[in-house]
């Protein structure tokens, strides 16, 4: 890797008669040539060059984070919230370690983010330099693709190609490490019509026959049930609109992953809400009875399965994918369909018409008798009575009083962001950004602030535990920093509230370390900060705070406390199957959680 | 495909008598198979390392791995894997494999119909009097190639297939085997079909 013979570009940068542009600025170019408008980064000695050229020009604007991790967040609620590559620039050494985390959150949840990591001189790669690492290696496995530029020559076609892989596919992280000489090396611009990847061309059309069985199966079923996940955000609006037609044409109901959640209107009333391990009954439940599933860019995380022996047996299944290596991973899928979601959706919905196919209105009729009272055990229901907050409340308040607003939603990771999942409606796509696959705490504030980057006038609400909320607080100086008016709204039960759960209900009630002991004053935090600070701990005061967190034009902490004990329900203990839910305090598990549920996370 | 339960709502703890999938509830084990595998790859720096964080990474097995640059204009390295592992896991080997950027073609030549492949060991016998006759004629048999020797010590080139090898290697064991070096296994599609 180190090819030390290759001093070309050093040779470079003493050439005087160039008039060429020097690497940083020919990284610049390729940024703008590829629609990037904002970059969030942090500054260190490997990329000094490129900060000079940022200074000198004004195409590209720089977002100053406070911590690399909280940069590669926020280029990912960028990049959720508006369909674009999210674009991250860092220093060597502990600049890209920091930004491991959020490499490997962006992978795990197919999010497109490229990221330019500085590296030490060429000439000094594998001598321990100050703030080397070797950020190739560390990076390889948290990517989808990285690149280490080791000539002036390759830049441009590197940016361009690490652009293209980032997008096209299955969306992922890509890291592009830069050795300082290089940046400083002058050399040729390439414009990005002229890279074409040699070997990278992921399948978007789907085979005709695939299309065909796919909706013959469709139409023939008795009991068919849909479900989709973050795929059908990352293939467009367009996809979510193919979606919706095909719902609306086989009246089946729908299910969403987390990752899914506003492919498909959340209001509508064929949208069963969410399914999985907090899914709702009616979901799980339509899920285990099927006769037909169509599962449409989700990819049967153990977090939707449960028990893989004991998920959805008794139906034909149907996988449409980009990524082949999802398909059978989990679960044996009898007919696969490869290719771009909303072009195979799209051929879908086209064949379904010309064939004038139509599902059996009778079967399906039952169908929804039946689903229709799995829906009416309510199972999200819950008694809020007292003035003690119930978390549930506190956010199916703040949808309801926000739900008419130009909204976008992050999360943290936990049981917020369960709660969230369940009493937020979402009725278009790129509205809602949490972390699915790796479930990084910390998440939400530097995604909030990415998301109100793109959106300045929208309303952007980071809904927090307050464990979580303080993994990434340092992001509040940012907040004030650029004026950016997010509203963090912690759900504060002064516990890891899911560790709590798991331990009361797997661990005999040790609560080992999952206290949230010591917390900040929240609402001088948030004055330290410049933000406002509200706290609310009666439930009769809730709405009128909410209102006037909403109405207040900057950045607003709020430090919502709330009943201690709550627990997240419906919940499939781990190892257990959809039909073994527990709907509330008072259900125990069918039979105890098994030797092998306890190995599960 | 899969047979049609009744619908109905299955209270919650009474599973659902349906006939189950015949994937998800097959008795036993799945067999483990065992695979060779051809993968063509752009020849950049750390490709291997790719290849082989993927397996170590996500727990495939690699009995034999071979790389060496096939085409030298083109930047192209051919890695031969052999693997082995449930049907199932064999398939995602493949798609993840084909999954890497820098790879062009996953081909996998057990399933694809014959093939031929082979295993080059150097073998260091030493030894005096009996024993080293009895090597050199074992040698003779398994048409290994002396390509060094000395007056108590032999250098045997073998290569066939492994099984072949491996036979090789343990009749060499009581006869004064002290060194052992080996490629591992190259492989290639029988037919006048190209990769």
């Amino acid at each position: 890797m180190t090819a030390k013979t290759e001093e070309a570009p050093a040779a470079a940068t003493q050439d005087p008669k160039s008039e060429l542009p020097n690497g940083a600025e020919l990284l610049i170019k390729a940024l703008v040539e590829q629609g990037v408008e904002v970059v969030f980064g942090y500054p260190g000695g490997a990329v000094l060059p490129i900060y000079d050229a940022l200074f000198q020009q004004n195409a590209l604007r720089h977002i100053l984070v406070r911590h690399e991790q909280a940069a590669v967040h926020a280029a990912e609620g960028y990049a959720r919230s508006t369909g674009k590559v999210g674009v991250v620039l860092v220093t060597s050494g502990p600049g890209a370690t920091n930004a491991v985390t959020g490499l490997t959150d962006a992978l795990m949840d197919s999010i497109p983010v490229v990221c330019l990591t500085g590296q030490v001189p060429t000439h000094l790669i594998g001598n321990d330099a100050f703030q080397e690492a070797d950020t190739t290696g560390i990076t390889r496995p948290c990517t989808k693709h990285n690149y280490l530029v080791k000539a002036v020559a390759d830049l441009p076609r590197t940016l361009h190609e690490a652009f293209y892989v980032a997008a096209s596919g299955r969306p992922g992280p890509v890291v592009v490490d830069l050795p300082k000489d290089v940046l400083q090396a002058k050399g040729p611009y390439l414009s990005k019509e002229k890279v074409h990847h040699r070997s990278y061309r992921p399948q978007t059309e789907p085979e005709p026959g695939a299309v065909e069985q796919a909706i013959e199966l469709l139409a023939n079923a008795k009991r068919p049930v849909i479900y989709s996940g973050g795929g059908v955000i990352n293939a467009g609006p367009a996809a979510c609109e193919a979606l919706g037609q095909l719902v609306r044409a086989t009246g089946a109901p729908i299910t969403n992953t987390l990752m899914g959640l506003g492919a498909y209107p959340g209001t509508d009333r064929q949208f069963l809400g969410m399914l999985g391990m907090h899914g709702t009954y009616e979901a799980n439940l339509a899920m285990y009875n099927a006769d037909v599933m169509l599962c449409v860019g989700a990819r049967f995380d153990d977090r939707v399965t449960g028990r893989l022996s004991d998920f959805s047996p008794g139906s034909t299944k149907i996988h449409i994918d980009i990524d082949p290596s999802s398909i059978n991973k989990n679960v044996m899928v009898d007919l696969p369909v490869i290719g771009d979601v909303g072009r195979v959706l799209a051929a879908m919905n086209a064949r379904w018409r010309e064939r004038d196919l139509a599902t059996d209105a009778k079967a399906l009729d039952a169908w929804w008798q039946q689903i229709e009272q799995w829906r009416a055990r309510d199972c999200l229901a819950f008694v809020q009575d007292g003035d003690v907050i119930k978390p549930q409340h506190a956010i199916r308040r703040l949808y309801e009083l926000t739900r008419e607003r130009d909204l976008y939603v992050t999360t943290e990771v936990g049981q917020h962001q369960m709660w969230a999942a369940q009493y937020f409606k979402f009725d278009s796509p790129n509205r809602w950004m949490t972390s699915g696959g790796l479930g990084t705490m910390g998440y939400g504030l530097p995604a909030a602030l990415g998301v109100q980057i793109a959106h300045p006038e929208s309303l952007v609400i980071d809904i927090a535990g307050e464990a979580s909320i303080l993994m990434n607080i340092q992001e509040l100086s940012t907040l004030a920093q650029y004026r950016l008016p997010v509203k963090t709204f912690i759900v504060n039960n002064q516990w890891m509230g899911m560790v709590r759960q798991w331990q009361e209900l797997l661990h005999g009630k040790r609560y080992s370390e999952s206290y949230s002991d010591s917390l900040p004053d929240f609402v001088k935090l948030a004055d330290a900060f410049g933000a406002k600070g509200i706290r609310v701990t009666k439930a009769s005061e809730l709405d009128e705070a909410i209102r006037e967190m909403i109405e207040t034009p900057g950045p607003v902490i709020f430090d919502c406390c709330v009943a201690q004990d709550e627990n997240c329900f419906p919940m499939i203990p781990s190892g257990a199957a959809h039909y073994e839910m527990l709907l509330g305090p008072n259900d125990h598990a069918a039979k105890p959680i098994s030797e092998e549920g306890m190995v599960l996370v | 495909m899969a047979s049609s339960p009744t619908p109905g709502a299955p209270t919650p703890g009474a599973p659902n008598p349906a006939a189950p999938s015949v994937y998800s509830t097959s008795p036993g084990e799945p067999p483990i198979e065992r695979r060779t595998i051809a993968v063509l790859v752009d020849n950049e720096p750390g490709v291997l390392a790719r290849v082989i964080g993927l397996f170590s990474g996500r727990g495939y097995n690699i009995e034999s791995l071979t790389v060496s640059e096939v085409d030298p204009e083109n930047h192209l390295s051919r890695i031969t894997v052999v693997t082995s592992g449930t049907p199932q896991i064999l398939e995602q080997i493949k798609a993840q494999l084909d999954r890497l950027v820098p790879v062009h073609t996953v081909r996998d030549l057990t399933l694809a119909g014959g093939f031929v492949d082979r295993d080059l060991a150097l073998v260091k016998v030493a030894g005096t009097g009996e024993k080293r006759v009895e090597a050199l004629r074992i040698a003779d048999i398994f048409k290994a190639e002396v390509v060094d020797a000395g007056l108590d010590y032999f250098v045997f080139q073998m290569h066939h297939r492994s099984d072949k090898v491996d036979r090789f290697i343990e009749l060499m064991k009581p006869l004064g085997l002290v060194e052992l070096s080996r490629t591992g296994v190259v492989a290639i599609a029988r037919g006048a079909r190209g990769l």
